[in-house]
């Protein structure tokens, strides 16, 4: 058997790894087999690669090839054991980017390396669009890790004729395409490649906060595609296959996320929501009042109830208080309160995050109720706690079609008897928009950090 | 002007096929995802595209000439992050599934443990 075939043949198992891989990340029983699956598939790939005489040619780039992958290795493997659980979304951010900006790369060098500048028309092709497409995933990752890590606003940005300008940006990367495939020019190139990193952060900066994870998702697809744009470049079908895997199946889930979160793709790409209603309601907001409890009237709330739901959101996540919130939990069921959680589907900052930190904190799988079984029992529930959420409660996507978040299901934690928010401030959630829920009759507020406040509610539960 | 170089020839078609079948594969393999799935779903398939990272390594080992070594060299760094950090990440994400099977152990179950090595 020639090296080739044996290449080939090794290259189709990593394949069939990466298919299981997505195949078993679809089902909760065999996630982790899947992952597994696709790990030992890309283990075996890149081992094998190694192997490839165009690889271990020359010695000079077979000792760069294995710094490269020391350095990247020893960077990204402690990055990743010891980001807090909270972190994790804008960790995907990164290390998506990365990947479209590797493929970028190749198809830059490979570019460069064309040994005559009389290049076909679809080689060209395929290399300006995992250009392209690299570039803007890897600029368009980095800003929504920014956005995540709030090292910038999480609102939409927006300014004047932003549409128009973005397009103008688009164009003109299109105008240039037929200039580099006509001269096939490095510099052509390189202006290409700036201005798709710009179309990156343009793309991103009116997406607000709420709706990074559909963004990272998309952004996810489109490595994948660039990758897949490199295979091509490099003739090789082990990244055509595999880049395309991720491009088709992430536009899928990318559209089964916007669905989660009870919105269409383009709504949430083009609308830069949040901005322009926020004004309108606020002004409403200042003369209604709320109620604020102490932290010892609470305690007596949830004492005495015979059943409360902990309604956590991105609140609990960042004041890392998922183990504040099961100590109180424990409280109540010490005295006999029946506890469950409701988790709504996109609660924190992705899909299944509150899942991840409250699985961390030990809490006990039988409490954790999805939104769809929580629902039902809400109007039989004493009181809702609800710590750090504030748009996946609000009534308005129930009863007010004019709201953008109107459509998107809710837990229905205005049905139980009382409700409790514990809350930094009157602040809007990410979406931008008032919630009625906090000036409900029901509704108390106790006003501080999530874990602070939960603190003081298990002293108070215990001296109750 | 090389043939070559101007007619695709029966490699990018060849190749082109493969693109379209695996784009229905991957449009179909995955299905009715439940919504706790979509991040660890999202990051998995994040680190299956690291696969660029065999890509890299190809053009850094064919690399000739300054450019080259530094685009290819900093290429391999950023797609190694992606596949390590990718599965790493997935892996930690995931691990909310490990009681699952058990989700109240007990003194018993803690003995079965101990064999499981």
């Amino acid at each position: 058997m020639s090296r080739g075939t044996a290449t080939d043949l090794v290259y189709l198992v990593a394949i069939v790894g990466f298919i299981l891989a997505l195949k078993g990340l679809s089902s909760p029983k065999r996630a982790r087999a899947g992952n597994l699956a696709g790990a030992v598939g890309m283990l075996i790939a890149v081992a094998w690669t190694f192997s490839l005489p165009s690889v271990y040619g020359t010695t000079r780039n077979l000792v760069l090839i294995v710094i490269a992958v020391v350095v990247g290795a020893s960077i990204g493997v402690p990055a990743a054991r010891t980001v807090k659980m909270t972190a994790m979304p804008q960790m995907v951010a990164i290390f998506n980017g990365v990947g479209g900006g590797a493929a970028a790369l190749v198809s830059i060098t490979e570019f460069i390396a064309f040994p005559t500048r009389h290049i076909a028309l679809y080689k060209i092709g395929e290399v300006l669009f995992g250009v392209i497409v690299g570039s803007v995933s890897f600029a368009g990752s980095a800003m929504a890790f920014a956005k995540l890590q709030e090292l910038m606003t999480g609102r939409p940005v927006t300014y004047p004729a932003q549409q128009p300008i973005n397009a103008l940006i688009g164009l003109s990367i299109l105008g240039l395409l037929s200039a580099v495939v006509a001269t096939a020019s490095t510099p052509l190139l390189a202006i290409v490649l700036a201005l798709s990193l710009v179309l990156g952060v343009v793309f991103v900066l009116p997406i607000g906060g709420a709706d990074t994870p559909v963004l990272i998702s998309l952004l996810n697809s489109f490595t994948g595609l660039a990758v897949a744009a490199s295979g091509f470049t490099l003739n090789s079908d082990l990244l055509i296959v595999a880049g395309t895997l991720v491009g088709a199946s992430g536009m899928l889930l990318t559209r089964m996320m916007s669905e989660a979160m009870g919105r269409s793709l383009p709504n949430i790409l083009f609308s830069a929501f949040g901005s322009v209603i926020t004004a309108g309601t606020a002004e409403g907001a200042a003369d209604r009042s709320v109620r604020s409890g102490t932290p010892e009237d609470i305690g007596v709330l949830l004492a005495y109830a015979r059943k409360v739901a902990i309604v956590p959101g991105y609140g609990l996540a960042v004041a890392q208080a998922q183990h504040t919130a099961r100590e109180l939990a424990d409280a109540l069921a010490e005295r006999g309160v029946d506890v469950y959680y409701a988790i709504h589907p996109v609660a924190g900052r992705m899909p299944g995050h509150m899942n991840v930190l409250l699985a961390e904190a030990n809490v006990p799988y039988d409490q954790l109720k999805e939104m769809d079984e929580a629902n039902p029992e809400m109007p039989t529930t004493d009181v809702a706690l609800v710590v750090g959420a504030n748009d996946t409660v609000n009534p308005a996507a129930n009863n007010t079609p004019g709201s953008p978040i109107y459509g998107m299901p809710i837990v229905h934690a205005d049905q139980a008897e009382n409700i409790v928010f514990l809350k930094r401030s009157m602040r809007p959630g990410f979406a931008g928009i008032d919630n009625e829920l906090l000036y409900d009759p029901k509704t108390t507020m106790l006003f501080g950090d999530a874990k602070e406040s939960l603190t003081k509610l298990v002293q108070a539960v215990k001296a109750a | 002007m090389t043939l070559a170089s101007i007619m695709p020839g029966p490699g990018l078609v060849g190749l082109l096929t493969i693109f379209v079948l695996a784009a229905f594969v991957g449009y179909e393999v995955i299905s009715k995802v439940p919504s706790v799935l979509h991040t660890p779903l999202m990051s998995g398939s994040n680190a299956i595209h690291g696969i660029i990272l065999v890509g890299t390594m190809l053009v850094l080992g064919q690399a000739h000439g300054t450019t080259q070594l530094v685009l290819g060299f900093l290429a391999v760094v950023l797609a190694t992050l992606n596949v390590v950090g990718g599965f790493v990440v997935t892996d930690r994400m995931l691990e909310m599934f490990k009681s699952r099977q058990a989700p109240r152990p007990r003194r018993d179950d803690e003995a079965e443990g101990g064999d499981d090595k």
